[in-house]
């Protein structure tokens, strides 16, 4: 029954229009095969889940994506123009966002210039107008600080806007850090572990969070979790990788009963123990 | 209507007052010439502080190149004024200006090419700028021949005290971009490495720059350098009035600077790459601008330096003294205008000025002893500098009023408690 729904939902959303598309994606650190002949597809309003073992290769695909990494071989195109190997800032620059595993907020700056950072690609004015402090410079500053201002109250930042960034609490820096990377009003965001160390109620408010952003941004989303509530939760088609290659693809229902997935969490000969067990359990 | 904020006034009412009342107190001969050399050293090292701080305080890269930069703005400045002054030739001055604008120009042009282009490597690019300017250099050179008279001419027609100090201006403005020139040229294939590679790499460049200035008559044949033995008889005429012109300009420059997203932007770098590459940030862009800026400054307070004692000799630009502004910068705070301006002063006054008259006669190289102390003390003291994060209000960011949350933007992360 779930899983019909979450097909059918998927279906009425993805209007068909692809967003990503990754082909034979390859990356080699010396002999090792961090990741190896990747393919995934991603049509415009996804929310979909990439999980893993430990040392799968998740961060590698994030990382090409987003061009901190050049990748060996394969292909990743965005909206139909191939972005593999440009550099990260140019990729950001035609909308795809991140956030990281280990938190990466400008951590001595205050909130509001956290955001402001984010606005800088489209500031609008020169460098000698920054310079001489004229009056474009001015307007446009000033045009900056409010949409910066408007997008913290969004987030529900807006009183913490002065605030040092590492002085925040944790579950307020992970939101920040969401803000951040949606300021510049991406298409794709790639989110990495975003509740990493957070506890039950914090990882509901979370899935809260990425729902809203969805919908209120128009946002096609991708994302790395280890916590199976999270991802069982929001995300409507998983890839599972390990060792580099995909071993699963499929609805949060068909992953959960896959055995080669049950294997590779728990290790070989799991998969027949774990339908024992859920035998078991719906006896 | 134009409207400048009152803490605007404020700096520059008392930045003003100061100078000016420093300046009625050499007119009277209440400072000696002594006190008054020691406050315009304090001024150039403030400018040299202020470009370290921008390079290291607030992009992140440890540099200790700067004394290299200030040493090729010293040297050419002194050069092009030295030549107008004894030989009364402006070659110095024309060769010198069609270098840095053919040198500059081309620059500019190869940024913005590269910039479009996909996939240059960072090697061939730099062996195409090198090649460019080192033909534009050599075409500068005949070309500054050719103007020399002419320019000769010009001058000599204005009153000689105007030609002095319209020589000795643009001289020290040469200087200061020459130095960024070459700070380009060298920051292209040194900037991608990581900071204390990037470190040792710059201080690579200022024993070069050494070496080359204790050659500087026999390898190039610049007679009038003199090499090891040292250049004298350049003007003096670096006043108090002229340093601190320079001091201001190079303040509201980087305060101006820091305060717009340009400066966000530099300091976004300092504070995580990976992070800054994610937001859109070109961060090698903004590690060669501020790495240009600050050099720019470095060049500049070499040319004021060079016209302070009318001497000047390649063992004061040692690589030992180019830790000086990296004390100074530390002294001050990292990433505080204010501490850097207030450290230079100090540092130079406690240093050259009282430790000297306090200490007993023949006991004066012990200051080298009781200001490494005064140094240790202070950093176990204070370990963020003398004023750690802290600007007087002229240079403090000003921080946009709290808004006052809108009904309309209740949505459920607003509820959250997340």
């Amino acid at each position: 029954m779930s899983e019909q729904t979450s097909t059918q939902t998927r279906q009425s959303r993805s209007n068909g229009q692809e967003i990503l598309r990754i082909e034979g994606l390859t990356k080699l650190f010396g002999g090792l095969k961090a990741v190896n002949n990747f393919s995934l597809s991603l049509n415009k309003g996804d929310l979909n889940g990439l999980i893993g073992p430990n040392g799968a290769g998740k961060t590698t695909v994030f990382n090409m994506i987003t061009g901190v990494y050049v990748p060996t071989s394969g292909s990743i195109r965005f909206n139909g123009q191939e972005i593999a190997g440009l550099e990260p800032h140019k990729i950001n620059q035609m909308g795809i966002a991140r956030t990281f595993q280990n938190i990466r907020l400008f951590s001595n700056l205050t909130v509001l210039d956290n955001v402001r950072i984010a606005y800088h690609p489209h500031a609008g004015y020169s460098l000698t107008d920054a310079i001489f402090h004229n009056s474009r410079y001015k307007e446009n500053e000033r045009i900056l600080t409010e949409r910066a201002q408007e997008f913290l109250a969004v987030f529900n930042l807006q009183d913490r806007q002065h605030e040092i960034a590492k002085n925040l609490p944790y579950g307020e820096q992970r939101r920040l850090e969401i803000a951040r990377a949606l300021a510049a009003e991406p298409k794709l965001l790639l989110l990495d572990e975003p509740a990493a160390g957070m506890n039950p109620a914090e990882s509901v408010a979370l899935m809260d969070l990425i729902h809203f952003i969805r919908e209120r941004f128009d946002l096609t989303i991708l994302l790395i979790e280890h916590q199976m509530r999270v991802v069982m939760g929001i995300c409507e088609y998983i890839t599972v990788m390990d060792f580099g290659e995909v071993i699963a693809r499929g609805t949060p229902a068909e992953i959960q009963a896959n055995p080669r997935v049950v294997e590779a969490y728990l290790g070989p000969g799991s998969a027949a123990l774990s339908e024992k067990f859920r035998r078991k359990r719906t006896l | 209507m134009k409207h400048i904020s009152r803490t605007t006034l404020i700096f520059l009412g008392s930045i003003v007052t100061f100078t000016l009342v420093v300046q009625v107190l050499i007119s009277l001969g209440v400072l000696s010439p002594f006190w008054n050399t020691i406050l315009r050293q304090g001024a150039v090292m403030a400018i040299v502080g202020l470009g370290l701080n921008l390079i290291y305080g607030f992009n992140g890269q440890f540099s200790l190149g700067q004394w290299g930069f200030y040493a090729i703005g010293a040297y050419s400045a002194a050069d092009i004024t030295y030549r107008w002054t004894n030989d009364a030739n402006s070659n110095g001055l024309t060769v010198l200006f069609f270098t840095i604008l053919l040198v500059g120009a081309s620059i500019l042009i190869l940024y913005r090419v590269f910039g479009k282009i996909r996939g240059v490597d960072p090697l061939s690019a730099f062996a195409i700028y090198l090649i460019a300017a080192v033909g534009l250099t050599a075409l500068a050179v005949s070309i500054g021949n050719l103007t020399a008279p002419a320019v000769n001419a010009i001058l000599k027609a204005l009153p000689t005290n105007i030609a002095n100090t319209l020589v000795y201006l643009l001289a020290v403005i040469i200087g200061g971009i020459l130095a960024a020139e070459v700070s380009f040229l060298f920051g292209l294939p040194v900037l991608t490495l990581g900071s204390d590679y990037f470190g040792i790499a710059t201080l690579g460049f200022t024993i070069i720059v050494k070496v080359l200035l204790d050659n500087s008559d026999v390898m190039f044949g610049f007679v009038e350098m003199k090499g090891a033995r040292g250049m004298i008889g350049i003007p003096k005429l670096t006043s108090w009035i002229w340093v601190m012109l320079f001091l201001i300009l190079v303040i509201v420059i980087t305060r101006n600077l820091l305060h717009s997203s340009y400066g966000r932007a530099i300091i976004s770098v300092r504070e995580d790459e990976i992070a800054a590459k994610a937001m859109g940030i070109d961060i090698g862009h903004y590690k060669t601008l501020t790495f240009v800026l600050g050099c720019l400054f470095a060049g500049l307070a070499g040319g004021l330096y060079a016209h302070i004692n009318g001497f000047l000799h390649p063992d004061s630009f040692n690589f030992i003294k180019s830790f000086d502004p990296m004390i100074i910068v530390v002294f001050g705070g990292l990433g505080s205008v204010t501490g850097t301006v207030f450290a230079a002063f100090a540092w130079q006054l406690v240093l050259e000025g009282i430790l000297r008259s306090i200490l007993p006669p023949g006991f004066e190289t012990w200051r080298y002893v009781v200001y490494p102390l005064l140094l240790l003390v202070m950093m176990l003291l204070k370990p963020n500098g003398l004023f750690g994060n802290y600007e007087i209000p002229y240079l403090r960011q000003v921080l946009p009023p709290l808004k006052k949350p809108a009904t309309e933007t209740q949505t459920p992360a607003a509820k959250e408690s997340l």
